[in-house]
């Protein structure tokens, strides 16, 4: 598996490069991509179906407890097998989709580098390189929700998303730690069995709380849903691969996916329950008066989100059947649905439901494509969103206390969820034709394949729910409960109470419907007050931020130097000098006062040099002494055994001297030397580090130096580093992970240095 | 200030500069040198070549954007991490490969990291040289 995910990466990494070659037939060498991925995953499926695990581990950091180590089992092939073949129509559908867009190539590189990471996501068995993965996506929709960068609202709603699932992540990573402090492992395998151990644990309620907020940012639970419905800023591929079909679902996986192992309690249980219930509701709501196709399928995503989020909370046998096959049907229907929406908006150049109708004789194909996803989205028989909606019924109406609330609830938001079907997946297609910016056509084959083939599979799975759905469900429920469920999947059940209530469902969609459309237009702008919307918070706290921002950027980033040196040297001085004086009893100062020629020679011209420096009229005499300084320093590093110090040292002089020269073209000549009271207070804070410097040394020298790393490293360079430069081993091989550090955030400074000089707008200085 | 002596011998100082630092690049594992030191004087060679012959004519002996040599360099850096997690040992751990030949001896995933260094000091001092230079020219 890490082969294939290495195979992934790799095969992103070149997308823009066969993109530039192959421009016009790319989507049909980008389709075999994920197709050879899942094909790749696929080939485990006998394995799984019968009970079997695949695992594998490679360490990575073993002394860190990270390792590379997969899993695949029922609930992880499910979701990869989502991920792949949801991925293969969207490849496919760019193909085509994303001709018009400028850096088109790129897109393929970050979509790839996003299937990738969430197929590790969902194999991952190390809570780290989960959450490393779980990261990965982050960045890659970040990319892909800023992909028309030129514009403003696509930025902002691009930030916003980074923000509010990258915070959550953090959130995720405290709890994955604190799980780690309890368990003493971060493999997800070593988990199983501690169950006990885990939730009588006193951290258990903060890792509970921390993992649950890490996924209710991803999956966009209320009060974090507002950055899903902005994310449409998206390229339409996207927001049907990642912010329909898989991303979003990520937080439902790993909630599934810990489920057996710190759920179980009423804590874990019923957050998940409110919070799912909450968003169920709520959202399907808000979709009343969005008119943006996207929106409204991004409404209806959130309210699904909830209700998965929802079952698990209810976590019952029954719960679990229904949140298995809602989630496989969910992703087919609403992935066709977005594609779709998108084929309209590139067909007839507008995404207002209002100004949209009667297109089905010109698009015939993408009309027969829409009603099919339509039926399973809305729960018709014999589609899978029907099974799906009867299970998910069902299983609320098993709960006994909170059993007719939660029903009411589940077929209000289910009824505004026909409402967006039939908004977006009819009403575009059916009634009078009306007047579009551009003049539509049928799409091509390559957008037209992928999203015809993901609702044809929803009418398969509907017709033969025992195919694929039974035997995943039943190695998935094992991961999730631990228990065997035995429970057959049967499209129809005969006329009972659960069937009354999708035909209740239904119909109270289209009574909502023709509420919508007999209200007035201005009925559908009234906006709802700030104060009660969860992204008026959000808001608020970034403009906060940015205030408390500048102000203390005025007060510490002043721009003079000066001020930056002073605080940087009293800062050290002050803190150490505390503790110097602690243990200043136990210094025995005997300074040695054998010294040879020429040291006293430096020491005289690094004296003479300062005294030049600080008293020079002319910049270049000063630069010319500091110079001097340097070297000397760094002779005297050569007399003392230190060449390797002294080799940097000078060639760090060398480069500066090079770059004041650079400098000192543009700076005006000492027009204001300092006033005599600056002069004394520049003199006392020198004076006062020179001596503490002193200080250090005597102190530093007045202890017998000797440290086992010392030795360590002494001894082990030459047999295990190979190299008898004890310096040069440390630093590329013993600590090679610190200069790895080091060296990247060398590269970022080049950056910095880079943005501040070269991209600033012209005609300033 | 053009100056003929300077730009000439800059030329020749280039090529023996250039060779002390991949001298030094290559030593540094056994005797005092390394990356680091070594990417530093690769970058005053071509920052002497730069003071003699002018921004323009240091950047196409450069060839390449020195950003470019910082991308590489990190690049390769992390290269040299890969190969200890394919032959199942910890990230990081040095792989060493012996060739038999003499002079070179063996050669292993420190000194490709090292040349990591190398590259992306090069590029890094040149990018702020250059990018100061190119700040007078406005």
């Amino acid at each position: 598996m890490s082969l294939l995910l290495a195979i992934g990466f790799a095969a992103s990494a070149l997308a823009p490069f066969l993109y530039r070659r192959f421009r016009e037939n790319f989507g049909w060498i980008a389709v075999t991509f994920p197709l050879f991925m899942c094909a790749g995953f696929l080939q485990n499926y006998p394995h799984v179906a019968a009970g079997g695990v695949v695992r594998e581990s490679v360490p990575w950091m073993p002394s860190l407890g990270v390792n590379l180590s997969f899993l695949l089992d029922g609930l992880s092939l499910t979701f990869a097998t989502i991920i792949t073949l949801i991925g293969a129509a969207v490849f496919l559908y760019a193909g085509a989709y994303m001709k018009e867009y400028r850096d088109a190539g790129r897109f393929f590189l970050y979509i790839g580098v996003f299937m990738t990471s969430m197929l590790g996501l969902v194999l991952a068995d190390n809570l780290l390189i989960l959450f490393m993965f779980w990261e990965l996506t982050s960045i890659s929709s970040f990319l892909l929700i800023g992909f028309n960068h030129h514009k403003e609202s696509s930025r902002k709603s691009a930030l916003q998303a980074l923000l509010v699932t990258g915070g959550g992540g953090l959130a995720l990573l405290a709890g994955f730690i604190l799980l780690g402090q309890v368990t003493g492992s971060y493999e997800l395998s070593a988990l199983r069995g501690l169950h006990e151990t885990i939730t009588s644990h006193a951290y258990y309620p903060a890792i509970v709380a921390l993992i649950l907020l890490g996924a209710f940012t991803k999956s966009a639970q209320f009060p974090f849903h507002f950055w899903l419905p902005n994310a449409m800023e998206a390229p339409t591929p996207v927001s049907a691969y990642l912010h329909s079909a898989t991303m979003v679902k990520a937080g439902i996986y790993l909630v599934a996916r810990l489920n057996h192992d710190i759920g179980g309690t009423a804590l874990w249980q019923d957050s998940v329950l409110i919070a799912g219930s909450a968003t169920m509701l709520f959202t399907s709501m808000l979709a009343f008066t969005a008119t943006d196709l996207k929106k409204l399928l991004a409404y209806s995503t959130l309210s699904v989100l909830g209700t998965l989020m929802m079952l698990l909370g209810i976590g019952s046998p029954l719960a679990i059947k229904a949140f298995f096959i809602y989630l496989i049907a969910h992703s087919l229907y609403k992935g066709t649905l977005f594609l779709v929406a998108g084929t309209l908006d590139h067909e007839t150049g507008t995404r207002d439901v209002r100004l949209l109708g009667g297109l089905r004789h010109k698009m015939p194909v993408t009309t027969a494509t829409a009603a099919l996803a339509s039926f399973s989205m809305m729960g018709v028989v014999p589609l899978v969103g029907f099974i799906g909606k009867e299970t998910v019924y069902k299983s609320v109406l098993q709960l006994e206390t909170w059993g007719v609330p939660l029903i009411t609830a589940a077929v209000a938001a289910n009824a505004f969820v026909v409402m967006v079907t039939l908004l977006v997946g009819f009403k575009p297609f059916w009634g009078t034709e009306r007047e579009t910016p551009k003049h539509p056509h049928e799409a091509p084959l390559k957008m037209l394949l992928g999203p015809g083939v993901l609702a044809l599979l929803g009418l398969l799975f509907g017709l033969f729910p025992n195919l694929f759905i039974a035997t995943m469900l039943e190695q998935s429920a094992m991961s999730i409960l631990s228990e065997s469920l035995g429970l057959k999947i049967k499209l129809w059940h005969g006329i009972d109470l659960v069937l009354i209530l999708s035909f209740v469902t239904l119909f109270a969609g289209g009574l909502v419907y023709t509420l919508r459309n007999a209200l007035p237009e201005r009925a559908l702008e009234l906006s709802i007050p700030g104060i009660i919307k969860p992204s008026w918070w959000y808001d608020s706290l970034i403009d906060g931020m940015q205030k408390i921002a500048r102000l203390q950027t005025r007060l510490v980033q002043n721009g003079y130097l000066r001020n930056y040196i002073i605080v940087v040297l009293f800062t050290a001085i002050s803190i150490t000098t505390y503790a110097l004086f602690q243990a200043l009893d136990e210094v025995s100062i005997a300074p040695d006062f054998s010294v040879t020629f020429y040291e006293l020679a430096l020491a005289f011209i690094i004296i003479v040099a300062t005294f030049m420096l600080v008293t020079s009229q002319s910049r270049l005499k000063s630069v010319v002494a500091l110079g001097v300084v340097g070297f000397s320093i760094g002779i005297i590093f050569v007399i003392y055994g230190a060449p390797d110090v002294a080799l940097t040292t000078f060639a760090i002089e060398t480069l500066n001297v090079i770059l004041f020269v650079l400098v000192l073209y543009r700076l005006p000549k000492f027009l204001k030397l300092s006033g005599s009271s600056n002069r004394v207070r520049d003199a006392i804070i020198a004076g006062s580090v020179g001596m503490f410097m002193t200080l250090i040394v005597l102190f530093a020298t007045s202890f017998e130096l000797s440290s086992d790393l010392k030795e360590y490293f002494a001894g082990a360079s030459l047999p295990e580093g190979k190299g008898r430069n004890v310096v040069n081993v440390i630093l590329v091989d013993f600590r090679a992970i610190d200069t790895l550090g080091e060296i990247t955030v060398l590269a970022i400074a080049a950056l910095g240095v880079l943005a501040l000089l070269q991209l600033r707008p012209k005609g300033e200085t | 200030m053009y100056s003929v002596i300077l730009a000439t011998a800059s030329r020749y100082l280039l090529m023996l500069l250039l060779m002390f630092s991949v001298f030094l690049l290559f030593r540094g594992h056994n005797e005092p040198g390394g990356g680091f030191t070594g990417g530093l004087v690769a970058a005053s060679a071509y920052a002497l070549y730069f003071i003699a012959n002018g921004l323009d004519a240091a950047r196409s002996i450069l060839r390449v954007d020195p950003l470019r040599i910082v991308v590489a360099g990190l690049f390769v850096a992390m290269l040299s991490t890969l190969p200890s997690l394919f032959m199942g040992k910890a990230f990081m751990s040095g792989i060493w490969v012996d060739t038999g030949i003499a002079f070179i001896g063996k050669i292993g995933t420190p000194l490709l990291f090292d040349i990591g260094v190398y590259l992306l000091v090069l590029g890094i001092t040149l990018t702020i040289v250059f990018s100061l230079a190119e700040e007078d020219n406005r």
